[in-house]
């Protein structure tokens, strides 16, 4: 055999040389981190944009919450509302279109220790990144999703998005929209996501309620958060605002958030629809899964350095 | 072999120092596990091996062959010719004698290809020697004949035959039939010594091989998509993500198997864009990730490679390449995936590649891509190919106490930091996973967008440029560090022919050969494909003709894709190449010839 030169034989271990590190606070000396602390940069969004409000309370869910800087993970594909991790102060990852879920997925099952929240739009949710969301859904990873839909393609200037109704006229149609638009939650509920809620920009509280209740839920948490954007699709969501006219109605309080069919009845009609929790469900998760196997070989090997478990196999093929 | 054919009464027993088997039958009949036991043997003997084979495209069977190579000394390739072909069937004995040298055996089962059947011409080019195998095996363990035993019954021809360690084989076939049912081990026994004790009275010639060179070496056997694999359990890696594809499933297999174990875990995804993905978010989390694939799931992954290379993430990405474009041949050898490995995607984008030689090296490319990676927050590519990955080779135990290494991540809170710091030395900056505090409060986005050095967009040409410069010039520096390959034979000649992955084997042939004909011919051997060493040119000054020996289409300028790599860093007419495209792995006298031929 030729001889075998390896560069970079095992190093010191760690990334952070390069810096001194400090003590940190104990966890009893740390407060609440306030709006100042997490607000990083000014977003980019166009005044009056929908998505400001779903920043701000998530912001106030970091303040509520009592969580730290470093333990929030913000994750975020392309479009509109996918900018979000920029003008959050915490670890954040701006992806690529489509696959801010399965990179999330590699963040959940990796660190179980991190909240991971991942923010996108409708294109980036269910036209390019459709595939990931039916099957992070279905494997039910410990994440919480947050798109806000606005129903059109904003960042690239006006095209029908998967959401946008029959009639809706962009620069792609012209004439009208002619393909039936995606049902979000219906599309969650089938999927087997295990928490599926609705709620709108306009109505704060809720917001704040709905993210809460979906960062408590041991799974994958769906929220479609309507997000009105102003210069392309304004009014879109007027019919569910009712400083405008329209009507905010809940949920049901005796819904069964357990029967997917019955929520997948009460999902049927979305304009304007409910808002609230569709459905929700205990299953266990694919972290806690993965974590089980982990959990049994690691037990059948107890005791062995890495290199005695390698060794092992090593031997059985000599 | 090397031995003169005479005919005897009694077969007379000749000492070699090698031997090509050449193993045809149909894919259901378990040849690859004759195969393997020679293989393993070999290893447990002190031998050199060296596998080939090939598994038909369909699911349910069809003709498949294992060719093994064993030898005392440095066996390089997996032979061009066979000294023994064992003929299961008609059609097996018809479509691999072709492959038998002139003089060589073949053994076959009469009981599927009559003696009158065999063409006149034939006996007098080849000795042939027939063994009712089906029927034999049928009268040692019952059964049809279709079922299993008829390999480990051909086995024990085959230690008669090479007077093989049978106690070892016997110790082989226990630790691979004990199990449940006490009566699988049984049988094979019974077949393997109802062959070995059939009087092989017809055959006009026994084998003996001399002592192996290896002396005192405990080697291990296995294929080269193993040895990729547990080193990179070995480097550290304990994330991996992939989606099914021929030949690189083997990997994605045992990660997911063996991962758990060292408390890591491989998720099959549901596309090639969710595996690379979700490996980059493991990456970013802390650790480095894996995700691999074949070509047509390399394309689908440059994208998300290109925003590995953007936002500095290291990613080990493996390319088991076939044949290509397209679907192509999922199941034949080629080494075409050069280019969408160095050069895939949009913009520029600059990533590591590095080339396994071997199933050995397959072992050490992987720890030491996943060190790079690491150091340099850089994608890494191993490209290894389809020949690598499914043969068996043998090779000296890798010290793994040494080896192993723990690359999970510090969390150590940190005073500062900036993610794409352009002060840094040579460009080369790493990432905090999440979970680090920063004391100053500002926390690091990793982006696709161009960045400053906190990584926040800019629209500013003057950043882009110092980014640019910053995510080239670390690996100039990396390509600074790598050692400079050395000369198979003298460094100056008439002849240097150029080779990266699995053709190292069969060029190193070609120059042994030549050089014994009287040629002036030397090699090199590429493993860094990008960025290519430093001094490749000072190297090439020593020869009149460089020929770059390659497995893929020389194109429209009669080099190939690694040729044409080196021809635009050193562009210099004398760089040739030397490429072929029939799915086979190279054979000696094919670069051989075209060498000679080429340099008239």
């Amino acid at each position: 055999m030729s001889e075998i030169a390896i560069l970079n034989l095992p190093t010191s271990r760690g990334a952070n040389t390069n810096t001194t590190p400090v003590i940190p606070l104990t966890e009893a000396d740390r407060k609440p981190l306030t709006k100042k602390e997490i607000s990083a940069d000014h977003p980019t969004w166009c005044p009056g944009c929908g998505d400001f409000s779903v920043l701000a309370l998530y912001f106030k869910l970091i303040e509520k919450r009592r969580m730290h800087h470093e333990k929030v993970t913000t994750v975020a594909g392309i479009g509109c509302s996918s900018r979000f991790p920029y003008f959050v102060q915490a670890h954040g990852a701006h992806f690529i279109h489509g696959r801010a879920l399965p990179f999330a997925t590699g963040v959940s099952l990796n660190r179980p220790d991190l909240h991971v929240f991942v923010f996108g739009g409708d294109g980036d949710a269910f036209s390019i990144g459709g595939n990931h969301f039916t099957h992070t859904a279905r494997k039910n990873v410990k994440l919480t999703y947050v798109v806000m839909d606005n129903s059109v393609y904003g960042l690239t200037k006006n095209q029908t998005s998967p959401t946008s109704p029959i009639g809706f006229k962009s620069k792609t149609d012209i004439w009208g929209a002619k393909d039936r638009p995606i049902n979000p939650l219906k599309q969650a509920i089938s999927a087997g996501a295990t928490f599926v809620a609705r709620t709108s920009h306009t109505n704060p509280n809720h917001v704040l309620q709905t993210m809460e209740a979906a960062m408590d839920h041991d799974g994958f948490s769906f929220i479609q958060c309507l997000s009105e954007c102003v210069e392309f699709y304004p009014g879109a969501f007027d019919n569910s605002n009712p400083r405008k006219g329209g009507k905010f109605d809940l949920v049901p309080a005796d819904h069964d958030v357990t029967d997917e069919y019955a929520a997948y009845k009460l999902a049927e009609d979305l304009r304007p629809g409910l808002f609230g929790v569709f459905y929700k469900n205990a299953r266990p998760t694919k972290n806690a899964n993965e974590a089980a196997i982990i959990a049994d070989l690691q037990g059948k090997h107890a005791g062995l350095e890495p290199w005695q478990i390698l060794k092992k196999n090593f031997d059985r093929m000599k | 072999m090397s031995t003169a054919a005479t005919p005897s009464s009694s077969p007379q027993i000749s000492k070699i120092s090698e031997a090509v088997i050449r193993i045809a039958g149909n894919s259901q009949d378990g040849i690859q596990a004759i195969g393997g036991f020679l293989a393993r043997l070999a290893g447990r003997s002190e031998q050199e091996v060296m596998t080939f084979m090939t598994i038909p495209s369909t699911i349910s069977g069809g003709p498949s062959i294992f060719q093994v190579r064993i030898g005392s000394g440095e066996v390089l390739s997996s032979g061009d010719e066979a000294d023994l072909l064992l003929a299961f069937y008609d059609h097996s004995y018809l479509a691999h004698l072709g492959s038998l040298k002139k003089g060589g055996i073949v053994l076959y089962d009469s009981d599927h290809l009559k003696a009158e059947d065999i063409p006149a011409e034939n006996l007098t080019k080849y000795r042939h020697v027939g063994v009712p195998i089906s029927s034999l095996t049928i009268e040692a363990i019952g059964g049809t004949g279709r079922d299993k035993g008829k390999n480990v019954f051909a086995l024990g021809l085959l230690a008669k035959m090479f007077d093989l360690n049978v106690p070892k084989l016997h110790k082989l076939l226990t630790e691979r039939f004990t199990g449940k049912d006490p009566k699988i081990l049984e049988t094979a026994l019974n077949a393997f010594n109802y062959g070995y004790n059939y009087t092989l009275a017809t055959a006009p010639e026994l084998f003996q091989f001399q002592p192996g060179e290896n002396v005192g070496q405990a080697q291990v056997v296995m294929s080269g998509n193993e040895a990729l694999a547990y080193g990179l359990i070995a480097a550290g890696v304990r994330f991996g993500a992939g989606y099914p594809i021929t030949p690189w499933s083997d990997i994605m297999e045992l990660l997911r198997r063996e991962l758990p174990k060292y408390g890591g875990q491989f998720q099959q995804c549901e596309d090639e864009i969710a595996s690379v993905s979700m490996a980059i978010g493991a990456s970013w989390s802390g650790g480095v990730a894996v995700t691999g694939s074949s070509g047509p799931g390399i394309a689908l992954k440059t994208e998300a490679i290109g925003w590995a290379v953007m936002a500095e993430m290291p990613l080990i990405v493996v390319d088991v390449m076939r044949g290509g474009p397209s679907t192509g041949m999922p199941t034949n050898i080629e080494q075409s995936d050069i280019n969408i490995a160095v050069h895939g995607g949009h913009g520029d984008c600059p990533r590591v590649v590095i080339a396994p030689a071997n199933v050995e090296d397959c072992f050490y490319t992987a720890i030491e891509a996943v060190n790079i990676a690491r150091k340099y927050s850089t994608p890494v590519f191993i490209l290894s190919d389809q020949g690598i990955a499914t043969r068996i080779e043998a090779f000296k135990e890798p010290d793994l106490k040494a080896l192993v290494q723990d690359i999970s991540p510090d969390l150590t809170a940190v005073t500062d930091h900036k993610p794409y710091d352009l002060s840094a030395p040579d460009g080369v900056t790493r990432h905090i996973a999440p979970g680090t505090r920063v004391a100053s409060g500002k926390y690091p986005v990793v982006t696709g967008l161009e960045h400053d050095e906190m990584g926040h967009p800019t629209g500013s040409g003057k950043t882009h440029m110092q980014m640019i410069a910053k995510r080239r010039n670390k690996l100039k520096k990396l390509a600074s560090e790598f050692p400079l390959p050395k000369f198979y034979g003298p460094a100056e000649g008439q002849i240097l022919l150029v080779s990266w992955g699995s053709s190292q084997g069969p060029v190193q042939e070609a120059v042994k050969q030549g050089r014994a004909q009287g040629h002036a011919i030397s090699a090199l051997h590429v493993r860094y494909i990008n960025p290519l060493p430093p001094g490749l040119a000072d190297l090439f000054a020593g020869f009149r003709h460089v020929f770059v020996v390659e497995l893929n289409d020389g194109g429209y300028s009669g080099v190939g894709q690694m040729g044409a790599l080196i021809r635009s860093q050193i562009p210099d007419a004398k760089i040739r190449g030397i490429t072929k495209v029939d799915g086979l792995t190279w054979k000696v006298r094919e670069i051989l010839n075209a060498a000679l031929e080429l340099a008239k």
